[in-house]
Protein backbone atom coordinates (compact mmCIF):
# COMPACT_ATOMS: atom_id res chain seq x y z
CA UNK A 1 0.00 0.00 0.00
CA UNK A 2 1.65 3.28 -0.85
CA UNK A 3 0.51 6.12 1.26
CA UNK A 4 1.43 9.72 -0.16
CA UNK A 5 2.37 12.09 2.25
CA UNK A 6 -0.06 15.30 2.54
CA UNK A 7 0.98 18.66 2.59
CA UNK A 8 2.07 19.49 6.21
CA UNK A 9 -0.54 22.32 5.74
CA UNK A 10 -3.22 20.01 5.53
CA UNK A 11 -4.79 19.27 8.32
CA UNK A 12 -8.31 17.42 7.27
CA UNK A 13 -10.14 17.85 10.83
CA UNK A 14 -9.58 21.64 10.77
CA UNK A 15 -11.57 21.30 7.31
CA UNK A 16 -14.09 19.17 8.78
CA UNK A 17 -15.16 21.93 10.39
CA UNK A 18 -15.79 24.05 7.77
CA UNK A 19 -18.79 21.86 6.91
CA UNK A 20 -20.95 22.23 9.50
CA UNK A 21 -22.86 19.31 7.99
CA UNK A 22 -20.82 16.63 8.60
CA UNK A 23 -21.11 16.63 12.12
CA UNK A 24 -24.89 15.17 11.78
CA UNK A 25 -25.64 11.58 12.90
CA UNK A 26 -27.56 9.17 10.49
CA UNK A 27 -29.73 6.59 11.58
CA UNK A 28 -27.48 6.68 14.78
CA UNK A 29 -24.36 6.74 13.15
CA UNK A 30 -21.63 9.48 12.76
CA UNK A 31 -22.40 10.55 9.07
CA UNK A 32 -19.86 9.27 6.57
CA UNK A 33 -20.37 11.04 3.44
CA UNK A 34 -19.03 9.24 0.26
CA UNK A 35 -20.70 10.77 -1.90
CA UNK A 36 -19.29 14.29 -3.03
CA UNK A 37 -18.83 13.10 -7.34
CA UNK A 38 -22.85 13.45 -6.88
CA UNK A 39 -22.99 17.15 -5.37
CA UNK A 40 -20.11 18.08 -2.49
CA UNK A 41 -20.71 19.32 0.89
CA UNK A 42 -20.62 23.28 1.40
CA UNK A 43 -18.21 24.90 3.49
CA UNK A 44 -19.58 27.85 5.50
CA UNK A 45 -17.87 30.01 3.74
CA UNK A 46 -20.18 29.79 1.26
CA UNK A 47 -23.26 29.38 2.95
CA UNK A 48 -22.41 32.50 4.65
CA UNK A 49 -21.24 34.26 1.42
CA UNK A 50 -24.98 33.73 0.33
CA UNK A 51 -26.65 34.92 3.14
CA UNK A 52 -24.95 37.64 3.69
CA UNK A 53 -25.62 39.03 0.12
CA UNK A 54 -29.53 38.55 0.70
CA UNK A 55 -29.20 40.27 4.11
CA UNK A 56 -27.25 43.12 2.92
CA UNK A 57 -26.93 44.10 -1.00
CA UNK A 58 -29.39 41.52 -3.05
CA UNK A 59 -31.16 43.22 -6.08
CA UNK A 60 -30.96 42.07 -9.53
CA UNK A 61 -27.31 42.56 -11.67
CA UNK A 62 -26.61 45.32 -14.69
CA UNK A 63 -29.77 46.66 -14.75
CA UNK A 64 -30.27 48.94 -11.61
CA UNK A 65 -29.09 52.17 -11.16
CA UNK A 66 -28.99 52.26 -7.61
CA UNK A 67 -26.84 51.60 -4.52
CA UNK A 68 -27.59 47.91 -4.29
CA UNK A 69 -27.85 46.86 -7.72
CA UNK A 70 -24.17 48.11 -8.08
CA UNK A 71 -22.94 46.60 -5.40
CA UNK A 72 -24.49 42.99 -6.22
CA UNK A 73 -23.89 43.55 -9.97
CA UNK A 74 -20.20 44.22 -8.42
CA UNK A 75 -20.05 40.98 -6.73
CA UNK A 76 -21.34 38.75 -8.87
CA UNK A 77 -19.37 39.91 -11.73
CA UNK A 78 -15.84 40.29 -9.32
CA UNK A 79 -17.13 36.58 -9.65
CA UNK A 80 -16.44 36.17 -13.19
CA UNK A 81 -12.49 37.32 -12.43
CA UNK A 82 -12.14 34.57 -9.73
CA UNK A 83 -13.13 32.16 -12.08
CA UNK A 84 -10.95 33.27 -15.08
CA UNK A 85 -7.98 33.47 -12.77
CA UNK A 86 -9.06 29.83 -11.37
CA UNK A 87 -8.85 28.49 -14.87
CA UNK A 88 -6.24 30.54 -16.45
CA UNK A 89 -8.99 32.09 -18.73
CA UNK A 90 -9.74 35.45 -20.23
CA UNK A 91 -12.97 36.70 -18.12
CA UNK A 92 -14.76 37.43 -21.38
CA UNK A 93 -14.31 33.66 -21.78
CA UNK A 94 -16.28 32.65 -18.91
CA UNK A 95 -20.08 32.50 -19.28
CA UNK A 96 -22.59 31.41 -16.32
CA UNK A 97 -24.94 28.55 -17.15
CA UNK A 98 -26.83 26.39 -14.51
CA UNK A 99 -24.30 23.53 -14.46
CA UNK A 100 -21.83 21.73 -16.86
CA UNK A 101 -24.79 19.54 -18.76
CA UNK A 102 -25.81 23.30 -19.46
CA UNK A 103 -22.82 23.97 -21.04
CA UNK A 104 -22.15 21.02 -22.98
CA UNK A 105 -26.01 21.91 -24.58
CA UNK A 106 -24.96 25.61 -25.26
CA UNK A 107 -21.92 24.35 -26.82
CA UNK A 108 -23.76 21.91 -28.66
CA UNK A 109 -26.75 23.72 -29.95
CA UNK A 110 -24.65 27.27 -31.06
CA UNK A 111 -20.71 25.91 -32.25
CA UNK A 112 -22.84 22.86 -33.26
CA UNK A 113 -25.11 24.33 -35.50
CA UNK A 114 -23.16 27.15 -36.70
CA UNK A 115 -19.13 25.91 -36.95
CA UNK A 116 -20.38 22.10 -37.95
CA UNK A 117 -22.14 20.80 -40.69
CA UNK A 118 -23.82 17.78 -41.61
CA UNK A 119 -21.26 15.40 -42.75
CA UNK A 120 -19.13 16.41 -39.88
CA UNK A 121 -18.06 14.31 -37.25
CA UNK A 122 -18.21 14.61 -33.60
CA UNK A 123 -16.20 12.50 -31.04
CA UNK A 124 -16.93 11.35 -27.91
CA UNK A 125 -15.43 8.49 -25.93
CA UNK A 126 -17.12 5.22 -24.12
CA UNK A 127 -16.69 6.58 -20.64
CA UNK A 128 -18.61 9.38 -20.93
CA UNK A 129 -21.71 10.66 -18.47
CA UNK A 130 -24.76 11.14 -20.16
CA UNK A 131 -24.37 15.04 -20.13
CA UNK A 132 -21.12 14.19 -22.73
CA UNK A 133 -23.17 12.00 -24.87
CA UNK A 134 -26.74 13.12 -25.19
CA UNK A 135 -26.30 16.85 -26.32
CA UNK A 136 -24.24 15.60 -29.39
CA UNK A 137 -27.02 12.60 -30.21
CA UNK A 138 -29.88 15.41 -29.94
CA UNK A 139 -27.23 17.29 -32.42
CA UNK A 140 -27.03 14.47 -34.65
CA UNK A 141 -30.54 13.85 -34.87
CA UNK A 142 -31.55 17.24 -35.45
CA UNK A 143 -28.62 18.81 -37.88
CA UNK A 144 -27.18 15.47 -39.32
CA UNK A 145 -23.89 15.16 -37.85
CA UNK A 146 -22.07 11.61 -37.35
CA UNK A 147 -21.45 11.04 -33.65
CA UNK A 148 -18.33 8.23 -33.42
CA UNK A 149 -17.80 6.72 -30.01
CA UNK A 150 -13.60 6.11 -29.07
CA UNK A 151 -13.00 2.92 -27.43
CA UNK A 152 -11.57 2.86 -23.79
CA UNK A 153 -9.04 -0.20 -22.94
CA UNK A 154 -10.08 -2.42 -20.08
CA UNK A 155 -8.30 -0.46 -17.65
CA UNK A 156 -10.94 2.34 -18.55
CA UNK A 157 -7.87 4.62 -20.30
CA UNK A 158 -8.53 6.32 -23.46
CA UNK A 159 -7.53 3.72 -26.36
CA UNK A 160 -5.11 6.36 -28.39
CA UNK A 161 -4.87 3.40 -31.35
CA UNK A 162 -8.57 3.17 -31.82
CA UNK A 163 -8.40 7.60 -31.94
CA UNK A 164 -6.61 7.26 -34.65
CA UNK A 165 -8.71 5.36 -36.36
CA UNK A 166 -11.74 7.54 -35.39
CA UNK A 167 -9.84 10.55 -36.79
CA UNK A 168 -8.50 8.85 -39.79
CA UNK A 169 -10.85 9.75 -42.20
CA UNK A 170 -10.32 13.67 -41.72
CA UNK A 171 -14.41 14.46 -41.01
CA UNK A 172 -13.63 14.70 -37.59
CA UNK A 173 -14.25 18.62 -36.21
CA UNK A 174 -14.80 17.90 -32.67
CA UNK A 175 -13.39 15.92 -29.44
CA UNK A 176 -15.77 15.90 -26.69
CA UNK A 177 -14.31 14.04 -24.02
CA UNK A 178 -14.60 13.41 -20.04
CA UNK A 179 -11.18 15.34 -18.05
CA UNK A 180 -11.84 12.65 -15.48
CA UNK A 181 -14.56 9.48 -15.46
CA UNK A 182 -17.47 10.23 -12.46
CA UNK A 183 -17.24 6.20 -12.68
CA UNK A 184 -13.54 4.90 -13.44
CA UNK A 185 -11.99 8.12 -11.65
CA UNK A 186 -9.70 7.96 -14.37
CA UNK A 187 -7.66 11.33 -15.40
CA UNK A 188 -7.61 11.51 -19.36
CA UNK A 189 -4.26 12.82 -20.92
CA UNK A 190 -6.12 16.45 -21.72
CA UNK A 191 -2.44 18.29 -23.05
CA UNK A 192 -2.00 15.19 -25.49
CA UNK A 193 -5.50 14.71 -26.37
CA UNK A 194 -5.75 18.54 -27.03
CA UNK A 195 -3.13 18.20 -29.23
CA UNK A 196 -3.76 15.53 -31.08
CA UNK A 197 -7.57 17.15 -31.95
CA UNK A 198 -5.53 20.28 -33.34
CA UNK A 199 -3.43 18.25 -35.36
CA UNK A 200 -6.21 16.54 -36.92
CA UNK A 201 -8.12 20.00 -37.62
CA UNK A 202 -10.74 19.36 -34.60
CA UNK A 203 -11.62 21.24 -31.79
CA UNK A 204 -11.38 19.99 -28.06
CA UNK A 205 -14.32 20.15 -25.53
CA UNK A 206 -13.18 19.06 -21.83
CA UNK A 207 -16.09 17.85 -19.49
CA UNK A 208 -14.46 19.06 -16.08
CA UNK A 209 -17.51 18.57 -14.03
CA UNK A 210 -15.09 15.85 -11.82
CA UNK A 211 -11.64 17.08 -12.76
CA UNK A 212 -11.84 20.79 -11.53
CA UNK A 213 -12.41 19.75 -8.14
CA UNK A 214 -9.06 17.93 -7.91
CA UNK A 215 -6.65 19.39 -9.83
CA UNK A 216 -5.42 23.03 -10.66
CA UNK A 217 -6.47 23.28 -14.43
CA UNK A 218 -5.22 25.58 -16.91
CA UNK A 219 -6.88 26.09 -19.78
CA UNK A 220 -3.97 27.63 -22.23
CA UNK A 221 -1.81 25.35 -20.80
CA UNK A 222 -4.30 22.76 -21.99
CA UNK A 223 -5.03 24.64 -25.10
CA UNK A 224 -8.37 23.81 -24.61
CA UNK A 225 -11.43 25.01 -26.82
CA UNK A 226 -14.03 24.70 -24.68
CA UNK A 227 -13.95 23.64 -20.73
CA UNK A 228 -17.50 23.09 -18.66
CA UNK A 229 -17.70 22.58 -14.86
CA UNK A 230 -20.57 22.89 -12.14
CA UNK A 231 -20.23 24.96 -9.04
CA UNK A 232 -21.82 22.28 -6.98
CA UNK A 233 -19.19 19.54 -7.06
CA UNK A 234 -16.75 22.45 -6.69
CA UNK A 235 -18.16 23.12 -2.87
CA UNK A 236 -20.31 25.91 -4.31
CA UNK A 237 -23.87 25.55 -4.38
CA UNK A 238 -26.79 24.10 -7.47
CA UNK A 239 -27.45 26.09 -10.03
CA UNK A 240 -24.81 27.53 -11.35
CA UNK A 241 -21.87 26.40 -13.45
CA UNK A 242 -19.27 27.48 -16.23
CA UNK A 243 -18.86 27.41 -19.70
CA UNK A 244 -14.90 28.76 -20.95
CA UNK A 245 -14.54 28.90 -24.62
CA UNK A 246 -11.99 30.44 -26.49
CA UNK A 247 -12.97 34.20 -27.52
CA UNK A 248 -12.58 33.95 -30.85
CA UNK A 249 -14.90 30.68 -31.07
CA UNK A 250 -17.56 32.51 -28.35
CA UNK A 251 -17.48 35.86 -30.84
CA UNK A 252 -18.29 33.59 -33.59
CA UNK A 253 -21.19 31.76 -31.95
CA UNK A 254 -24.86 32.68 -31.98
CA UNK A 255 -27.03 33.15 -28.91
CA UNK A 256 -28.29 29.77 -27.15
CA UNK A 257 -31.29 31.62 -25.62
CA UNK A 258 -33.07 34.66 -26.12
CA UNK A 259 -34.02 37.53 -23.87
CA UNK A 260 -33.08 40.33 -21.76
CA UNK A 261 -28.96 40.58 -21.25
CA UNK A 262 -27.80 39.22 -24.37
CA UNK A 263 -28.82 42.10 -26.58
CA UNK A 264 -27.64 44.91 -28.35
CA UNK A 265 -30.16 46.62 -29.75
CA UNK A 266 -33.55 45.31 -30.46
CA UNK A 267 -36.73 46.47 -32.26
CA UNK A 268 -39.94 44.66 -33.02
CA UNK A 269 -38.57 43.50 -36.02
CA UNK A 270 -35.13 42.08 -35.19
CA UNK A 271 -32.76 42.52 -33.01
CA UNK A 272 -28.73 42.04 -32.59
CA UNK A 273 -26.38 40.53 -30.22
CA UNK A 274 -23.82 41.47 -27.40
CA UNK A 275 -20.90 40.40 -27.41
CA UNK A 276 -19.88 37.49 -25.15
CA UNK A 277 -19.70 36.06 -22.46
CA UNK A 278 -23.54 38.19 -22.08
CA UNK A 279 -24.36 37.09 -25.59
CA UNK A 280 -24.94 33.71 -24.19
CA UNK A 281 -26.44 34.65 -20.69
CA UNK A 282 -30.29 35.88 -21.35
CA UNK A 283 -32.12 36.51 -18.39
CA UNK A 284 -31.66 36.94 -14.53
CA UNK A 285 -28.48 35.07 -13.53
CA UNK A 286 -28.05 32.98 -10.48
CA UNK A 287 -26.71 35.52 -8.70
CA UNK A 288 -26.70 34.44 -5.44
CA UNK A 289 -25.31 31.02 -6.59
CA UNK A 290 -22.52 32.78 -8.89
CA UNK A 291 -21.68 34.76 -5.61
CA UNK A 292 -21.83 31.77 -3.49
CA UNK A 293 -19.23 29.94 -6.15
CA UNK A 294 -17.06 32.58 -5.95
CA UNK A 295 -16.80 31.90 -2.19
CA UNK A 296 -16.01 28.39 -3.16
CA UNK A 297 -13.00 29.16 -5.55
CA UNK A 298 -11.75 31.59 -2.45
CA UNK A 299 -11.75 28.42 -0.11
CA UNK A 300 -10.42 26.14 -2.46
CA UNK A 301 -7.64 28.66 -3.18
CA UNK A 302 -7.01 29.04 0.50
CA UNK A 303 -6.56 25.45 1.02
CA UNK A 304 -4.50 24.76 -2.83
CA UNK A 305 -4.37 22.54 -5.13
CA UNK A 306 -0.69 20.97 -4.45
CA UNK A 307 -2.49 19.87 -0.90
CA UNK A 308 -6.36 18.79 -1.74
CA UNK A 309 -4.60 16.73 -5.04
CA UNK A 310 -1.80 15.02 -2.61
CA UNK A 311 -4.69 14.29 0.03
CA UNK A 312 -6.93 13.03 -2.51
CA UNK A 313 -3.93 10.26 -3.93
CA UNK A 314 -3.86 9.49 -0.14
CA UNK A 315 -7.47 8.55 0.15
CA UNK A 316 -7.50 7.31 -3.03
CA UNK A 317 -4.55 5.17 -2.99
CA UNK A 318 -6.20 4.21 1.03
CA UNK A 319 -9.73 3.53 -0.30
CA UNK A 320 -7.87 0.64 -3.28
CA UNK A 321 -5.72 -0.56 -0.77
CA UNK A 322 -8.37 -1.57 1.95
CA UNK A 323 -11.61 -2.35 -0.99
CA UNK A 324 -9.10 -5.00 -3.11
CA UNK A 325 -8.60 -7.67 -0.58
CA UNK A 326 -12.13 -7.56 0.02
CA UNK A 327 -13.32 -11.03 -1.41
CA UNK A 328 -15.37 -11.17 -4.32
CA UNK A 329 -15.31 -7.29 -4.55
CA UNK A 330 -13.88 -5.92 -7.98
CA UNK A 331 -13.21 -2.47 -8.53
CA UNK A 332 -13.88 -1.28 -11.78
CA UNK A 333 -10.88 0.47 -14.18
CA UNK A 334 -7.26 0.40 -13.26
CA UNK A 335 -5.93 3.69 -15.05
CA UNK A 336 -2.36 4.95 -14.20
CA UNK A 337 -3.58 8.35 -13.45
CA UNK A 338 -6.67 8.14 -11.07
CA UNK A 339 -8.27 10.32 -8.82
CA UNK A 340 -11.19 10.48 -5.59
CA UNK A 341 -13.73 8.06 -7.31
CA UNK A 342 -13.78 4.14 -6.87
CA UNK A 343 -16.54 2.23 -8.45
CA UNK A 344 -17.01 -1.36 -6.90
CA UNK A 345 -18.88 -4.92 -7.52
CA UNK A 346 -19.73 -7.15 -4.60
CA UNK A 347 -20.04 -10.47 -5.88
CA UNK A 348 -23.45 -12.02 -4.85
CA UNK A 349 -24.78 -8.04 -3.83
CA UNK A 350 -26.59 -5.92 -6.04
CA UNK A 351 -25.81 -2.02 -5.53
CA UNK A 352 -28.70 -1.31 -4.29
CA UNK A 353 -28.48 -3.56 -1.37
CA UNK A 354 -25.07 -2.59 -0.92
CA UNK A 355 -26.32 1.22 -0.75
CA UNK A 356 -28.81 0.64 0.89
CA UNK A 357 -27.04 -1.29 3.97
CA UNK A 358 -24.10 0.97 4.31
CA UNK A 359 -26.92 4.00 4.49
CA UNK A 360 -28.07 1.67 7.76
CA UNK A 361 -24.35 2.42 8.95
CA UNK A 362 -24.22 6.12 8.20
CA UNK A 363 -22.35 5.31 4.98
CA UNK A 364 -23.54 7.40 2.47
CA UNK A 365 -22.51 5.73 -1.28
CA UNK A 366 -24.01 6.23 -4.82
CA UNK A 367 -25.40 3.12 -6.21
CA UNK A 368 -26.46 2.68 -10.37
CA UNK A 369 -24.61 2.95 -13.50
CA UNK A 370 -24.07 7.07 -12.20
CA UNK A 371 -25.73 8.64 -15.19
CA UNK A 372 -23.25 6.62 -17.39
CA UNK A 373 -25.33 3.53 -18.61
CA UNK A 374 -23.42 2.86 -21.37
CA UNK A 375 -19.92 2.70 -19.99
CA UNK A 376 -21.65 0.25 -17.31
CA UNK A 377 -23.08 -1.84 -20.35
CA UNK A 378 -19.24 -1.49 -21.77
CA UNK A 379 -17.95 -2.64 -18.40
CA UNK A 380 -20.24 -5.89 -18.57
CA UNK A 381 -21.83 -4.38 -15.62
CA UNK A 382 -25.32 -3.71 -14.54
CA UNK A 383 -24.95 -1.22 -11.64
CA UNK A 384 -22.05 -0.36 -9.67
CA UNK A 385 -21.54 0.90 -6.11
CA UNK A 386 -19.33 4.42 -5.68
CA UNK A 387 -17.27 5.60 -2.90
CA UNK A 388 -15.90 9.45 -3.67
CA UNK A 389 -14.11 11.80 -1.74
CA UNK A 390 -13.72 15.38 -1.35
CA UNK A 391 -11.42 17.45 0.73
CA UNK A 392 -13.20 16.73 3.77
CA UNK A 393 -12.63 12.95 3.69
CA UNK A 394 -10.68 10.98 5.98
CA UNK A 395 -8.94 7.59 5.61
CA UNK A 396 -10.84 6.39 8.94
CA UNK A 397 -14.24 6.80 6.63
CA UNK A 398 -12.78 4.28 4.10
CA UNK A 399 -11.74 1.96 7.12
CA UNK A 400 -15.63 2.37 7.86
CA UNK A 401 -16.63 1.94 4.41
CA UNK A 402 -14.39 -1.73 4.38
CA UNK A 403 -16.21 -2.43 7.64
CA UNK A 404 -19.03 -2.28 6.41
CA UNK A 405 -18.96 -4.24 3.25
CA UNK A 406 -17.45 -6.97 5.09
CA UNK A 407 -20.72 -6.73 6.88
CA UNK A 408 -22.63 -6.70 4.30
CA UNK A 409 -20.74 -10.12 2.78
CA UNK A 410 -21.79 -11.34 5.87
CA UNK A 411 -25.29 -11.28 5.98
CA UNK A 412 -25.50 -12.05 2.31
CA UNK A 413 -23.36 -15.25 2.63
CA UNK B 1 -35.42 0.27 11.40
CA UNK B 2 -32.35 -1.47 12.57
CA UNK B 3 -28.75 -1.38 12.29
CA UNK B 4 -28.85 -4.64 9.54
CA UNK B 5 -32.15 -3.30 7.62
CA UNK B 6 -33.89 -7.22 9.13
CA UNK B 7 -37.37 -5.28 8.26
CA UNK B 8 -36.34 -4.66 4.43
CA UNK B 9 -34.72 -8.07 4.04
CA UNK B 10 -36.30 -10.63 5.89
CA UNK B 11 -35.28 -13.70 5.85
CA UNK B 12 -38.03 -14.95 3.38
CA UNK B 13 -36.15 -12.27 1.25
CA UNK B 14 -33.10 -13.49 1.44
CA UNK B 15 -34.03 -16.46 1.21
CA UNK B 16 -35.41 -16.01 -2.51
CA UNK B 17 -33.01 -13.39 -3.44
CA UNK B 18 -30.02 -16.05 -2.75
CA UNK B 19 -32.21 -18.87 -4.56
CA UNK B 20 -35.29 -18.01 -6.12
CA UNK B 21 -37.84 -21.15 -7.02
CA UNK B 22 -39.50 -19.30 -9.92
CA UNK B 23 -36.40 -18.00 -12.28
CA UNK B 24 -36.57 -18.71 -15.79
CA UNK B 25 -39.20 -18.21 -19.04
CA UNK B 26 -41.69 -20.40 -19.88
CA UNK B 27 -41.27 -21.58 -23.15
CA UNK B 28 -44.94 -21.51 -24.25
CA UNK B 29 -45.99 -18.74 -22.95
CA UNK B 30 -49.16 -16.51 -23.36
CA UNK B 31 -48.60 -13.47 -22.05
CA UNK B 32 -45.07 -11.84 -21.30
CA UNK B 33 -43.68 -8.40 -20.22
CA UNK B 34 -40.85 -6.22 -18.46
CA UNK B 35 -40.81 -3.96 -16.20
CA UNK B 36 -37.70 -1.53 -16.50
CA UNK B 37 -36.65 1.02 -14.29
CA UNK B 38 -34.09 3.38 -16.15
CA UNK B 39 -32.74 5.12 -13.05
CA UNK B 40 -31.11 1.77 -11.99
CA UNK B 41 -30.80 -0.58 -14.81
CA UNK B 42 -33.37 -3.05 -13.05
CA UNK B 43 -35.22 -5.38 -15.33
CA UNK B 44 -37.91 -8.05 -14.99
CA UNK B 45 -39.15 -10.16 -17.25
CA UNK B 46 -42.06 -11.77 -16.18
CA UNK B 47 -43.72 -14.73 -18.71
CA UNK B 48 -47.29 -16.62 -17.65
CA UNK B 49 -49.22 -19.33 -19.16
CA UNK B 50 -53.19 -19.04 -18.54
CA UNK B 51 -55.70 -22.12 -18.88
CA UNK B 52 -59.16 -21.45 -20.89
CA UNK B 53 -61.05 -19.92 -17.75
CA UNK B 54 -58.11 -17.25 -17.73
CA UNK B 55 -56.70 -18.22 -14.61
CA UNK B 56 -52.99 -18.41 -14.53
CA UNK B 57 -51.50 -22.14 -14.27
CA UNK B 58 -47.86 -20.84 -14.67
CA UNK B 59 -45.30 -18.05 -13.79
CA UNK B 60 -41.82 -17.00 -14.02
CA UNK B 61 -39.36 -14.24 -14.09
CA UNK B 62 -35.79 -13.31 -15.50
CA UNK B 63 -34.43 -10.76 -12.98
CA UNK B 64 -32.01 -8.32 -13.27
CA UNK B 65 -32.11 -6.61 -9.55
CA UNK B 66 -31.53 -6.11 -6.22
CA UNK B 67 -32.29 -8.59 -3.14
CA UNK B 68 -35.49 -6.36 -3.43
CA UNK B 69 -36.63 -6.97 -6.85
CA UNK B 70 -35.42 -10.62 -7.24
CA UNK B 71 -37.26 -11.81 -4.18
CA UNK B 72 -40.58 -9.64 -5.06
CA UNK B 73 -40.76 -11.19 -8.52
CA UNK B 74 -40.16 -14.51 -7.53
CA UNK B 75 -42.53 -14.65 -4.81
CA UNK B 76 -45.21 -12.57 -7.10
CA UNK B 77 -44.54 -16.01 -9.85
CA UNK B 78 -45.77 -18.43 -6.74
CA UNK B 79 -48.53 -16.38 -5.55
CA UNK B 80 -50.51 -15.85 -8.92
CA UNK B 81 -50.58 -18.97 -10.01
CA UNK B 82 -54.08 -20.20 -8.96
CA UNK B 83 -55.44 -17.13 -10.14
CA UNK B 84 -57.96 -15.47 -12.16
CA UNK B 85 -56.08 -13.31 -14.57
CA UNK B 86 -58.69 -10.53 -13.66
CA UNK B 87 -58.15 -10.40 -9.97
CA UNK B 88 -54.46 -9.19 -10.37
CA UNK B 89 -54.60 -6.55 -10.53
CA UNK B 90 -56.38 -5.68 -7.28
CA UNK B 91 -53.63 -8.19 -5.83
CA UNK B 92 -51.30 -5.66 -7.67
CA UNK B 93 -52.95 -2.49 -5.79
CA UNK B 94 -53.24 -3.79 -2.51
CA UNK B 95 -49.23 -5.05 -3.01
CA UNK B 96 -48.67 -1.43 -3.95
CA UNK B 97 -50.62 0.35 -0.93
CA UNK B 98 -48.78 -2.10 1.24
CA UNK B 99 -45.09 -0.87 0.30
CA UNK B 100 -45.87 2.75 -0.29
CA UNK B 101 -48.23 2.53 3.92
CA UNK B 102 -46.32 -0.19 5.68
CA UNK B 103 -49.95 -1.01 6.24
CA UNK B 104 -50.66 -5.27 5.50
CA UNK B 105 -54.03 -5.72 4.46
CA UNK B 106 -56.23 -7.95 6.07
CA UNK B 107 -55.95 -10.79 3.22
CA UNK B 108 -55.07 -14.51 3.37
CA UNK B 109 -53.23 -14.06 0.48
CA UNK B 110 -50.37 -11.35 2.28
CA UNK B 111 -48.93 -14.21 4.11
CA UNK B 112 -45.98 -14.26 2.03
CA UNK B 113 -46.00 -10.71 0.48
CA UNK B 114 -46.33 -8.90 3.98
CA UNK B 115 -42.55 -9.82 3.92
CA UNK B 116 -42.37 -6.42 1.81
CA UNK B 117 -44.04 -4.37 4.31
CA UNK B 118 -40.87 -3.12 5.73
CA UNK B 119 -39.93 -1.74 2.30
CA UNK B 120 -42.24 1.20 2.89
CA UNK B 121 -39.76 2.87 5.56
CA UNK B 122 -37.12 3.06 2.83
CA UNK B 123 -38.39 5.51 -0.44
CA UNK B 124 -35.58 4.82 -2.91
CA UNK B 125 -36.40 1.14 -2.32
CA UNK B 126 -40.21 1.11 -3.40
CA UNK B 127 -39.76 0.26 -6.99
CA UNK B 128 -37.33 -2.63 -6.32
CA UNK B 129 -39.74 -3.95 -4.64
CA UNK B 130 -42.93 -2.75 -6.95
CA UNK B 131 -41.24 -3.42 -9.87
CA UNK B 132 -42.34 -7.05 -10.94
CA UNK B 133 -45.81 -6.04 -9.98
CA UNK B 134 -45.83 -3.29 -13.04
CA UNK B 135 -44.30 -5.99 -15.47
CA UNK B 136 -47.12 -8.29 -14.02
CA UNK B 137 -49.78 -5.23 -15.16
CA UNK B 138 -48.09 -4.80 -18.57
CA UNK B 139 -48.71 -8.68 -19.01
CA UNK B 140 -52.16 -8.47 -18.33
CA UNK B 141 -53.04 -5.44 -20.86
CA UNK B 142 -50.88 -7.09 -23.52
CA UNK B 143 -53.00 -10.83 -22.65
CA UNK B 144 -56.59 -8.22 -23.06
CA UNK B 145 -55.10 -7.14 -26.22
CA UNK B 146 -54.66 -10.43 -27.50
CA UNK B 147 -58.20 -11.55 -26.70
CA UNK B 148 -59.43 -8.57 -28.27
CA UNK B 149 -57.84 -9.35 -31.03
CA UNK B 150 -59.02 -13.13 -31.25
Amino acid sequence: MSVAVAAPSFDVERIREDFPILNQHVHGKKLVFLDSAASAQKPRAVIEAMVRTMETRYANVHRGLHWMSEQCSDDYEAVRDKVARFINAGRDEIIFVRNATEAVNLVAHSYGRSALQAGDAVVVSEMEHHANLVPWQMLRDAHGIELRVVRITDAGEIDFSHLEQVFADGKVRLLAVTHMSNVLGTYTPVERLASFAHAHGARILLDGAQAVVHRAVDVRAIDADFYVFSGHKLYGPTGIGVLYGKAALLEAMPPFLGGGEMIGTVTYQRSTWAKPPFRFEAGTPAIIETIGLGAAIDYINTIGFAAIAAHERELTDHALAVLAPIPGLHIAGAAQDRGGVVSFTLDGVHAHDVATLLDKQGIAVRAGHHCAEPLTRRLGLDSTARASFGVYSTCAEIDALGVGLERIRELFS
Amino acid sequence: MSEDASDLYQRLVMERARHPLHAGRLAASQAEAEGNNPMCGDRVRLSLRCDEAGMITEAAHETRGCAICVASADILAEIVVGRAASETGQLAMAFETMVQTGIVPAREDFEMLQAFAGVSAYRSRHRCATLPWQALSAAMEKRKELEHGR
